[in-house]
Protein backbone atom coordinates (compact mmCIF):
# COMPACT_ATOMS: atom_id res chain seq x y z
CA UNK A 1 0.00 0.00 0.00
CA UNK A 2 1.59 3.87 -0.99
CA UNK A 3 2.05 5.92 2.09
CA UNK A 4 -1.30 8.58 2.30
CA UNK A 5 -0.37 12.22 1.49
CA UNK A 6 -0.46 14.94 4.24
CA UNK A 7 -3.61 16.17 2.73
CA UNK A 8 -5.93 13.32 2.92
CA UNK A 9 -4.56 12.00 6.20
CA UNK A 10 -6.03 15.51 7.73
CA UNK A 11 -9.20 14.85 6.22
CA UNK A 12 -9.05 10.95 7.50
CA UNK A 13 -8.07 12.64 10.86
CA UNK A 14 -10.71 15.28 11.39
CA UNK A 15 -13.66 12.69 9.84
CA UNK A 16 -12.59 10.09 12.59
CA UNK A 17 -12.67 12.48 15.24
CA UNK A 18 -15.62 14.01 14.65
CA UNK A 19 -16.90 9.75 14.28
CA UNK A 20 -14.89 8.76 18.00
CA UNK A 21 -16.15 11.76 19.36
CA UNK A 22 -12.59 13.62 20.30
CA UNK A 23 -12.09 17.10 20.21
CA UNK A 24 -9.21 18.25 17.75
CA UNK A 25 -7.29 21.47 18.33
CA UNK A 26 -5.06 22.96 15.37
CA UNK A 27 -1.80 23.11 16.92
CA UNK A 28 -2.28 19.12 17.75
CA UNK A 29 -2.59 18.17 14.38
CA UNK A 30 1.18 18.34 13.09
CA UNK A 31 1.83 15.72 15.26
CA UNK A 32 -1.12 13.16 15.43
CA UNK A 33 -0.28 13.48 11.64
CA UNK A 34 3.01 12.53 12.19
CA UNK A 35 2.53 9.85 14.50
CA UNK A 36 -0.56 8.35 12.42
CA UNK A 37 1.72 8.48 9.28
CA UNK A 38 4.59 6.42 11.28
CA UNK A 39 1.77 3.92 12.39
CA UNK A 40 0.01 3.48 8.77
CA UNK A 41 3.35 3.04 7.77
CA UNK A 42 3.90 0.31 10.44
CA UNK A 43 0.71 -1.54 10.62
CA UNK A 44 0.90 -1.56 6.74
CA UNK A 45 4.37 -3.49 7.09
CA UNK A 46 2.71 -6.04 9.33
CA UNK A 47 -0.18 -6.02 6.38
CA UNK A 48 1.92 -6.82 3.49
CA UNK A 49 2.98 -10.48 5.14
CA UNK A 50 1.56 -12.95 3.75
CA UNK A 51 -0.15 -15.34 6.48
CA UNK A 52 -3.04 -18.28 6.09
CA UNK A 53 -6.52 -17.31 6.90
CA UNK A 54 -6.48 -19.80 8.97
CA UNK A 55 -4.22 -18.79 11.40
CA UNK A 56 -5.65 -17.16 14.90
CA UNK A 57 -5.40 -14.29 16.22
CA UNK A 58 -2.94 -14.58 19.30
CA UNK A 59 -5.59 -13.61 22.06
CA UNK A 60 -7.33 -16.69 22.85
CA UNK A 61 -10.53 -16.37 24.52
CA UNK A 62 -11.53 -18.69 26.96
CA UNK A 63 -15.19 -19.25 27.59
CA UNK B 1 23.11 -1.77 57.26
CA UNK B 2 24.48 0.45 54.68
CA UNK B 3 23.15 2.17 51.31
CA UNK B 4 24.44 -0.66 49.06
CA UNK B 5 23.28 -3.65 50.98
CA UNK B 6 21.14 -5.85 48.92
CA UNK B 7 17.59 -7.63 49.58
CA UNK B 8 19.31 -10.86 51.12
CA UNK B 9 22.03 -8.98 53.19
CA UNK B 10 19.01 -6.69 54.96
CA UNK B 11 17.04 -10.08 55.06
CA UNK B 12 19.57 -12.03 56.61
CA UNK B 13 20.71 -8.85 59.27
CA UNK B 14 17.14 -8.54 60.23
CA UNK B 15 16.49 -12.42 60.83
CA UNK B 16 19.02 -13.00 62.61
CA UNK B 17 18.88 -9.70 64.70
CA UNK B 18 21.91 -7.78 63.49
CA UNK B 19 19.51 -5.41 62.35
CA UNK B 20 15.92 -4.07 63.19
CA UNK B 21 13.62 -3.89 60.27
CA UNK B 22 12.38 -0.37 61.67
CA UNK B 23 16.19 0.72 61.56
CA UNK B 24 16.27 -0.41 58.22
CA UNK B 25 13.36 0.89 56.70
CA UNK B 26 14.10 4.21 59.07
CA UNK B 27 17.39 4.74 57.02
CA UNK B 28 15.71 4.19 53.74
CA UNK B 29 13.21 6.53 54.60
CA UNK B 30 15.87 9.28 54.81
CA UNK B 31 17.67 8.13 52.06
CA UNK B 32 14.50 8.86 50.14
CA UNK B 33 14.08 12.16 52.15
CA UNK B 34 17.51 13.39 51.66
CA UNK B 35 17.87 12.48 47.61
CA UNK B 36 14.81 12.54 46.17
CA UNK B 37 14.78 16.08 45.36
CA UNK B 38 17.70 15.35 43.38
CA UNK B 39 16.65 11.79 41.78
CA UNK B 40 12.91 12.45 41.32
CA UNK B 41 11.97 8.71 41.90
CA UNK B 42 9.29 8.72 44.47
CA UNK B 43 5.86 10.63 43.95
CA UNK B 44 4.70 9.02 47.44
CA UNK B 45 6.49 8.24 50.67
CA UNK B 46 4.26 5.57 53.03
CA UNK B 47 6.30 6.53 55.89
CA UNK B 48 3.59 5.37 58.56
CA UNK B 49 2.88 2.69 57.23
CA UNK B 50 5.96 1.08 56.27
CA UNK B 51 7.14 2.11 59.77
CA UNK B 52 4.38 0.37 61.38
CA UNK B 53 4.93 -2.71 59.25
CA UNK B 54 8.53 -2.76 60.08
CA UNK B 55 8.03 -2.56 63.90
CA UNK B 56 5.10 -5.62 63.03
CA UNK B 57 8.08 -7.29 61.52
CA UNK B 58 10.43 -7.01 64.99
CA UNK B 59 7.49 -8.10 67.13
CA UNK B 60 7.70 -11.23 64.96
CA UNK B 61 11.10 -12.17 65.16
CA UNK B 62 11.25 -11.21 69.40
CA UNK B 63 8.21 -13.44 69.27
CA UNK B 64 10.01 -15.99 67.77
CA UNK B 65 7.79 -16.33 64.56
CA UNK B 66 9.36 -17.41 61.52
CA UNK B 67 10.02 -14.58 58.96
CA UNK B 68 9.73 -14.39 55.17
CA UNK B 69 12.72 -14.65 52.96
CA UNK B 70 12.35 -10.56 52.43
CA UNK B 71 11.69 -9.58 56.46
CA UNK B 72 12.42 -5.72 56.85
CA UNK B 73 13.63 -6.00 52.81
CA UNK B 74 12.26 -1.63 52.12
CA UNK B 75 11.25 -1.88 48.00
CA UNK B 76 8.75 0.87 45.92
CA UNK B 77 6.44 0.38 43.02
CA UNK B 78 5.70 2.28 40.14
CA UNK B 79 2.85 4.55 40.71
CA UNK B 80 0.64 2.43 38.85
CA UNK B 81 0.01 -0.11 40.97
CA UNK B 82 -2.80 0.11 43.90
CA UNK B 83 -1.52 1.36 46.96
CA UNK B 84 -4.13 1.10 49.59
CA UNK B 85 -5.29 4.97 50.54
CA UNK B 86 -3.43 6.17 47.46
CA UNK B 87 -4.53 7.32 44.21
CA UNK B 88 -3.35 5.86 41.30
CA UNK B 89 -1.73 8.06 39.05
CA UNK B 90 -0.05 5.60 36.77
CA UNK B 91 1.76 9.13 35.79
CA UNK B 92 -0.91 11.13 34.82
CA UNK B 93 -2.63 14.47 35.94
CA UNK B 94 -6.32 12.47 35.16
CA UNK B 95 -5.79 9.94 38.00
CA UNK B 96 -4.90 12.86 40.92
CA UNK B 97 -9.10 13.18 41.09
CA UNK B 98 -9.48 9.22 41.52
CA UNK B 99 -10.52 7.99 44.97
CA UNK B 100 -7.32 6.51 46.85
CA UNK B 101 -6.82 2.54 45.76
CA UNK B 102 -8.81 0.20 48.64
CA UNK B 103 -6.79 -2.75 48.84
CA UNK B 104 -2.83 -3.04 47.52
CA UNK B 105 -2.04 -4.77 44.19
CA UNK B 106 -1.67 -8.41 44.67
CA UNK B 107 1.84 -8.36 44.16
CA UNK B 108 2.46 -6.04 46.85
CA UNK B 109 0.96 -8.62 49.53
CA UNK B 110 2.53 -10.87 48.51
CA UNK B 111 5.87 -9.29 49.02
CA UNK B 112 4.59 -7.84 52.45
CA UNK B 113 3.81 -11.57 53.25
CA UNK B 114 7.24 -12.65 52.60
CA UNK B 115 8.57 -9.90 54.95
CA UNK B 116 9.36 -6.77 52.26
CA UNK B 117 8.15 -3.37 53.49
CA UNK B 118 6.52 -0.92 51.19
CA UNK B 119 7.72 2.69 51.59
CA UNK B 120 6.38 4.39 48.46
CA UNK B 121 5.49 4.82 45.18
CA UNK B 122 7.79 5.26 41.78
CA UNK B 123 7.21 8.44 39.51
CA UNK B 124 6.54 6.98 36.04
CA UNK B 125 6.23 8.25 32.26
CA UNK B 126 2.59 9.11 31.44
CA UNK B 127 0.31 5.98 31.68
CA UNK B 128 3.30 3.70 30.90
CA UNK B 129 3.56 5.27 26.92
CA UNK B 130 7.37 6.10 27.15
CA UNK B 131 10.35 4.85 27.27
CA UNK B 132 12.26 8.13 28.58
CA UNK B 133 11.53 8.35 32.35
CA UNK B 134 9.93 11.90 31.94
CA UNK B 135 6.69 13.21 32.92
CA UNK B 136 5.62 16.78 32.16
CA UNK B 137 3.61 16.33 35.77
CA UNK B 138 6.13 15.37 38.14
CA UNK B 139 9.39 16.07 36.06
CA UNK B 140 11.77 13.54 34.82
CA UNK B 141 13.09 10.59 36.86
CA UNK B 142 17.25 11.01 37.59
CA UNK B 143 19.54 8.91 36.56
CA UNK B 144 21.73 8.30 39.50
CA UNK B 145 24.75 7.94 37.59
CA UNK B 146 24.50 11.12 35.81
CA UNK B 147 21.63 13.30 36.98
CA UNK B 148 21.23 14.83 33.67
CA UNK B 149 20.38 11.99 31.92
CA UNK B 150 17.18 10.00 31.38
CA UNK B 151 16.57 6.82 34.01
CA UNK B 152 14.62 5.44 30.98
CA UNK B 153 11.07 4.57 31.14
CA UNK B 154 8.17 4.06 31.89
CA UNK B 155 9.43 2.49 34.62
CA UNK B 156 11.94 5.78 35.57
CA UNK B 157 11.38 6.08 39.12
CA UNK B 158 11.99 2.08 39.41
CA UNK B 159 15.61 2.45 37.79
CA UNK B 160 16.38 5.81 39.55
CA UNK B 161 15.15 4.69 43.49
CA UNK B 162 17.23 1.39 42.71
CA UNK B 163 20.50 2.67 41.23
CA UNK B 164 20.96 5.41 43.30
CA UNK B 165 20.41 2.89 46.50
CA UNK B 166 17.19 4.23 47.73
CA UNK B 167 15.88 0.91 48.16
CA UNK B 168 17.24 -2.48 47.42
CA UNK B 169 14.25 -4.00 45.06
CA UNK B 170 11.31 -1.94 42.84
CA UNK B 171 8.63 -3.17 40.80
CA UNK B 172 7.81 -1.89 37.39
CA UNK B 173 5.94 -3.03 34.31
CA UNK B 174 6.97 -3.88 31.34
CA UNK B 175 4.62 -3.58 27.40
CA UNK B 176 7.65 -2.95 25.28
CA UNK B 177 10.16 -2.48 27.32
CA UNK B 178 9.50 -0.30 30.27
CA UNK B 179 11.92 -2.57 32.94
CA UNK B 180 14.63 -3.52 30.72
CA UNK B 181 15.23 0.30 29.22
CA UNK B 182 15.30 1.22 33.07
CA UNK B 183 17.37 -1.59 33.90
CA UNK B 184 20.11 -0.61 31.07
CA UNK B 185 20.10 3.42 31.32
CA UNK B 186 20.67 2.73 35.81
CA UNK B 187 22.76 -0.37 35.23
CA UNK B 188 20.74 -3.00 37.10
CA UNK B 189 19.19 -6.21 36.87
CA UNK B 190 15.52 -6.00 35.70
CA UNK B 191 13.67 -9.32 35.32
CA UNK B 192 10.06 -9.31 32.80
CA UNK B 193 8.59 -12.62 33.31
CA UNK B 194 6.83 -14.45 30.80
CA UNK B 195 3.87 -13.19 29.97
CA UNK B 196 0.75 -14.09 31.82
CA UNK B 197 3.50 -15.36 34.90
CA UNK B 198 2.59 -12.77 37.65
CA UNK B 199 -0.59 -11.39 38.31
CA UNK B 200 -1.60 -7.86 37.00
CA UNK B 201 -4.54 -7.28 38.86
CA UNK B 202 -4.86 -3.88 40.61
CA UNK B 203 -2.43 -2.58 38.37
CA UNK B 204 -3.36 0.27 36.03
CA UNK B 205 -3.23 -1.23 32.59
CA UNK B 206 -1.70 0.10 29.45
CA UNK B 207 -1.67 -2.64 26.38
CA UNK B 208 -3.55 -5.72 27.97
CA UNK B 209 -2.26 -7.96 24.75
CA UNK B 210 1.53 -7.22 26.00
CA UNK B 211 1.06 -5.78 30.28
CA UNK B 212 3.78 -7.66 32.34
CA UNK B 213 4.66 -6.42 35.61
CA UNK B 214 8.12 -7.58 37.48
CA UNK B 215 11.33 -6.52 39.72
CA UNK B 216 14.26 -4.24 39.07
CA UNK B 217 17.10 -5.03 41.80
CA UNK B 218 20.97 -4.64 41.99
CA UNK B 219 21.43 -8.53 42.33
CA UNK B 220 20.19 -11.37 40.55
CA UNK B 221 20.04 -12.83 44.42
CA UNK B 222 17.54 -9.82 45.00
CA UNK B 223 15.71 -10.40 41.90
CA UNK B 224 15.28 -13.56 41.61
CA UNK B 225 13.72 -13.77 45.96
CA UNK B 226 11.08 -10.99 44.93
CA UNK B 227 10.02 -12.87 41.59
CA UNK B 228 9.43 -16.28 43.87
CA UNK B 229 7.89 -14.38 46.03
CA UNK B 230 5.40 -12.65 43.77
CA UNK B 231 4.04 -16.19 41.75
CA UNK B 232 1.45 -18.09 41.93
CA UNK B 233 -1.75 -17.69 40.49
CA UNK B 234 -4.84 -15.38 40.66
CA UNK B 235 -8.37 -15.42 39.32
CA UNK B 236 -8.67 -11.99 39.34
CA UNK B 237 -6.32 -11.37 36.08
CA UNK B 238 -7.31 -13.57 33.57
CA UNK B 239 -4.06 -13.73 32.01
CA UNK B 240 -2.10 -15.02 34.67
CA UNK B 241 -1.23 -18.71 34.57
CA UNK B 242 -2.69 -21.37 36.61
CA UNK B 243 0.56 -23.06 36.49
CA UNK B 244 1.75 -23.43 40.31
CA UNK B 245 4.41 -21.30 41.58
CA UNK B 246 8.22 -22.71 40.18
CA UNK B 247 10.81 -20.85 42.08
CA UNK B 248 13.86 -19.39 40.45
CA UNK B 249 15.79 -19.00 43.63
CA UNK B 250 16.90 -23.12 43.88
CA UNK B 251 18.69 -23.19 40.59
CA UNK B 252 20.05 -19.79 40.54
CA UNK B 253 23.60 -20.79 41.45
CA UNK B 254 23.24 -24.01 39.04
CA UNK B 255 25.98 -22.18 36.67
CA UNK B 256 26.06 -22.80 32.58
CA UNK B 257 27.25 -26.01 32.27
CA UNK B 258 25.02 -27.32 29.53
CA UNK B 259 23.10 -24.75 28.53
CA UNK B 260 22.91 -23.77 24.82
CA UNK B 261 23.24 -19.99 24.45
CA UNK B 262 22.94 -18.04 20.66
CA UNK B 263 23.76 -14.05 19.93
CA UNK B 264 20.86 -12.49 17.90
CA UNK B 265 22.16 -11.04 14.80
CA UNK B 266 20.71 -9.09 12.19
CA UNK B 267 17.79 -6.32 13.06
CA UNK B 268 19.45 -7.03 17.10
CA UNK B 269 22.72 -5.53 15.62
CA UNK B 270 21.94 -3.31 13.29
CA UNK B 271 21.91 0.42 14.43
CA UNK B 272 23.31 -0.36 17.87
CA UNK B 273 26.09 1.94 19.02
CA UNK B 274 29.16 1.15 20.30
CA UNK B 275 28.72 0.22 23.88
CA UNK B 276 25.73 -1.79 23.18
CA UNK B 277 27.88 -3.69 20.84
CA UNK B 278 30.59 -3.89 23.12
CA UNK B 279 28.37 -5.06 26.25
CA UNK B 280 26.54 -7.71 24.16
CA UNK B 281 30.49 -8.86 22.49
CA UNK B 282 31.60 -8.81 26.61
CA UNK B 283 28.57 -11.13 27.40
CA UNK B 284 28.86 -13.35 24.54
CA UNK B 285 32.53 -14.37 25.32
CA UNK B 286 32.16 -14.72 28.35
CA UNK B 287 29.08 -17.40 27.65
CA UNK B 288 31.30 -19.14 25.30
CA UNK B 289 28.00 -17.84 22.93
CA UNK B 290 29.82 -18.40 19.51
CA UNK B 291 26.58 -18.96 17.45
CA UNK B 292 24.78 -16.02 15.50
CA UNK B 293 21.10 -16.71 14.74
CA UNK B 294 18.43 -14.13 13.34
CA UNK B 295 15.11 -13.92 14.75
CA UNK B 296 12.69 -14.09 12.11
CA UNK B 297 10.93 -10.96 10.96
CA UNK B 298 11.79 -8.86 14.05
CA UNK B 299 11.54 -5.45 12.07
CA UNK B 300 8.30 -6.50 11.32
CA UNK B 301 7.15 -8.07 15.01
CA UNK B 302 8.16 -4.72 16.19
CA UNK B 303 6.31 -2.95 13.82
CA UNK B 304 3.26 -5.08 14.99
CA UNK B 305 4.05 -4.34 19.03
CA UNK B 306 3.89 -0.46 17.76
CA UNK B 307 0.55 -1.23 16.14
CA UNK B 308 -1.35 -3.17 19.21
CA UNK B 309 0.37 -0.56 22.16
CA UNK B 310 -0.79 2.47 20.19
CA UNK B 311 -4.58 0.90 18.90
CA UNK B 312 -5.19 -0.46 22.90
CA UNK B 313 -3.62 2.52 24.09
CA UNK B 314 -5.67 4.41 22.33
CA UNK B 315 -9.08 2.12 22.82
CA UNK B 316 -8.36 2.26 26.39
CA UNK B 317 -7.94 6.04 27.06
CA UNK B 318 -10.55 7.08 24.67
CA UNK B 319 -13.17 8.31 27.06
CA UNK B 320 -10.14 10.84 28.46
CA UNK B 321 -9.13 11.54 25.03
CA UNK B 322 -12.86 13.24 24.85
CA UNK B 323 -13.63 14.81 28.18
CA UNK B 324 -9.90 15.77 29.35
CA UNK B 325 -7.61 15.78 26.61
CA UNK B 326 -6.11 18.93 27.64
CA UNK B 327 -4.45 17.26 30.75
CA UNK B 328 -2.45 14.58 28.88
CA UNK B 329 1.41 15.16 28.54
CA UNK B 330 1.05 16.49 24.61
CA UNK B 331 3.22 13.88 23.44
CA UNK B 332 1.17 10.91 25.25
CA UNK B 333 -2.22 12.87 24.07
CA UNK B 334 -1.39 13.00 20.38
CA UNK B 335 -0.09 9.38 20.04
CA UNK B 336 -3.10 8.20 21.82
CA UNK B 337 -5.47 10.21 19.21
CA UNK B 338 -3.52 8.71 16.48
CA UNK B 339 -3.81 4.79 18.36
CA UNK B 340 -7.46 5.41 18.37
CA UNK B 341 -7.87 6.26 14.52
CA UNK B 342 -6.17 3.13 13.49
CA UNK B 343 -8.38 0.81 11.27
CA UNK B 344 -9.08 -2.35 13.14
CA UNK B 345 -8.56 -4.72 10.16
CA UNK B 346 -4.90 -3.97 10.35
CA UNK B 347 -4.93 -4.61 14.37
CA UNK B 348 -6.35 -7.91 13.56
CA UNK B 349 -3.51 -8.56 11.07
CA UNK B 350 -0.90 -7.63 14.22
CA UNK B 351 -2.27 -9.95 16.25
CA UNK B 352 -2.25 -12.74 13.52
CA UNK B 353 1.05 -11.88 12.42
CA UNK B 354 1.86 -12.14 16.19
CA UNK B 355 0.54 -15.74 16.44
CA UNK B 356 2.66 -16.53 12.94
CA UNK B 357 6.01 -15.48 14.57
CA UNK B 358 5.57 -17.08 18.20
CA UNK B 359 5.54 -20.53 16.64
CA UNK B 360 8.93 -19.31 14.33
CA UNK B 361 11.11 -17.91 17.74
CA UNK B 362 9.06 -20.74 19.52
CA UNK B 363 11.25 -23.31 17.10
CA UNK B 364 14.36 -21.19 17.75
CA UNK B 365 14.14 -22.46 21.30
CA UNK B 366 14.67 -26.48 20.05
CA UNK B 367 18.20 -25.53 19.58
CA UNK B 368 18.93 -22.75 22.22
CA UNK B 369 18.07 -22.04 25.68
CA UNK B 370 18.89 -18.91 25.96
CA UNK B 371 19.54 -15.57 23.35
CA UNK B 372 21.52 -12.59 23.95
CA UNK B 373 20.61 -9.24 22.51
CA UNK B 374 21.36 -5.73 23.10
CA UNK B 375 18.75 -4.43 25.54
CA UNK B 376 18.80 -0.52 23.94
CA UNK B 377 21.37 0.90 20.92
CA UNK B 378 22.35 3.37 23.23
CA UNK B 379 23.84 4.39 27.11
CA UNK B 380 21.01 6.98 28.66
CA UNK B 381 20.56 10.22 26.90
CA UNK B 382 20.23 13.52 28.11
CA UNK B 383 17.42 14.66 29.57
CA UNK B 384 15.09 16.22 27.06
CA UNK B 385 17.20 14.70 23.93
CA UNK B 386 14.48 14.37 21.18
CA UNK B 387 16.63 12.55 18.12
CA UNK B 388 19.10 10.27 18.00
CA UNK B 389 21.41 8.49 15.42
CA UNK B 390 20.41 5.20 14.17
CA UNK B 391 21.72 3.10 11.40
CA UNK B 392 22.91 6.41 9.76
CA UNK B 393 20.09 7.98 10.47
CA UNK B 394 18.84 10.52 12.80
CA UNK B 395 15.35 9.42 14.08
CA UNK B 396 12.98 10.10 16.79
CA UNK B 397 14.57 9.19 20.00
CA UNK B 398 11.20 8.06 22.10
CA UNK B 399 9.88 5.95 19.57
CA UNK B 400 13.35 4.18 19.02
CA UNK B 401 14.90 3.17 22.31
CA UNK B 402 12.79 0.35 22.41
CA UNK B 403 13.75 -1.11 18.94
CA UNK B 404 15.63 -3.90 20.53
CA UNK B 405 12.92 -4.83 23.54
CA UNK B 406 9.85 -4.88 21.64
CA UNK B 407 10.16 -8.24 18.88
CA UNK B 408 10.68 -9.97 22.87
CA UNK B 409 7.88 -8.95 24.66
CA UNK B 410 5.70 -8.80 21.51
CA UNK B 411 5.63 -12.85 22.20
CA UNK B 412 5.99 -12.40 25.89
CA UNK B 413 9.25 -14.61 26.43
CA UNK B 414 11.05 -13.75 29.61
CA UNK B 415 14.08 -11.32 29.74
CA UNK B 416 16.54 -10.88 32.61
CA UNK B 417 18.20 -7.53 31.31
CA UNK B 418 21.80 -7.84 32.79
CA UNK B 419 23.95 -4.63 33.68
CA UNK B 420 27.29 -4.48 31.66
CA UNK B 421 29.16 -1.84 34.03
CA UNK B 422 30.58 0.54 31.05
CA UNK B 423 32.58 3.76 31.45
CA UNK B 424 31.16 6.33 32.14
CA UNK B 425 27.60 5.01 31.87
CA UNK B 426 26.71 1.39 31.82
CA UNK B 427 24.49 -0.32 29.72
CA UNK B 428 21.78 -3.77 29.28
CA UNK B 429 22.11 -6.97 27.87
CA UNK B 430 18.96 -8.82 27.60
CA UNK B 431 19.10 -12.85 28.04
CA UNK B 432 15.89 -13.91 26.80
CA UNK B 433 14.90 -17.26 27.23
CA UNK B 434 12.04 -20.13 26.34
CA UNK B 435 8.23 -18.86 27.96
CA UNK B 436 8.60 -20.01 31.60
CA UNK B 437 12.46 -20.44 31.69
CA UNK B 438 12.99 -17.25 33.37
CA UNK B 439 14.91 -20.18 35.82
CA UNK B 440 17.18 -20.10 32.53
CA UNK B 441 17.78 -16.05 32.37
CA UNK B 442 18.49 -16.34 35.73
CA UNK B 443 20.78 -18.24 36.14
CA UNK B 444 23.09 -17.21 33.37
CA UNK B 445 22.01 -13.84 34.83
CA UNK B 446 23.72 -14.97 38.42
CA UNK B 447 26.71 -16.99 36.30
CA UNK B 448 27.66 -13.00 34.98
CA UNK B 449 27.00 -11.40 38.38
CA UNK B 450 29.91 -14.14 40.19
CA UNK B 451 32.55 -13.48 37.15
CA UNK B 452 31.73 -9.57 37.45
CA UNK B 453 31.00 -9.36 33.83
CA UNK B 454 27.68 -8.13 35.01
CA UNK B 455 27.55 -5.68 37.81
CA UNK B 456 25.12 -2.88 39.06
CA UNK B 457 27.67 -0.20 39.66
CA UNK B 458 27.31 2.14 42.15
CA UNK B 459 27.06 5.96 41.12
CA UNK B 460 28.92 9.45 42.89
CA UNK B 461 26.02 10.29 44.51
Amino acid sequence: MSEIDNQALEVYIRTAATALGIPLEEAWMPEIRANLAVSLRLANIVADFDLPDEIEPAPVFEA
Amino acid sequence: METWSTASEIADAVAQGRASALAVVDAALSRIEQQNSVLNAFTAATVERARAKARAVDAARAAGKPLGPLAGVPFAVKNLFDVAGIATLAGSKINRDRDPASVDSPLITRLESAGAILVGALNMGEYAYDFTGENVHDGPSRNPHDTGRMTGGSSGGSGGAVAGGLVPVSLGSDTNGSIRVPSSFCGLFGLKPTYGRLTRARTFPFVASLDHLGPLARSTRDLALAYDAMQGPDAEDPVCTTRASEPALPTLGSGIGGLRIAVAGGYFERGAGTEALSALATVAKALDAEQRIEIPEAARARAAAFIITTTEGGALHMDRLRTNAHDFDPATRDRLISGAMIPASLVVKAQKFRRWYREQVLKLFERYDAILAPATPMVAPRLGQQMMMLDGAEVPLRANIGIYTQPISFIGLPVVCVPVPLQPLPIGVQIIAAPWREDVALRIAHYLETTQVAKAPRPPL
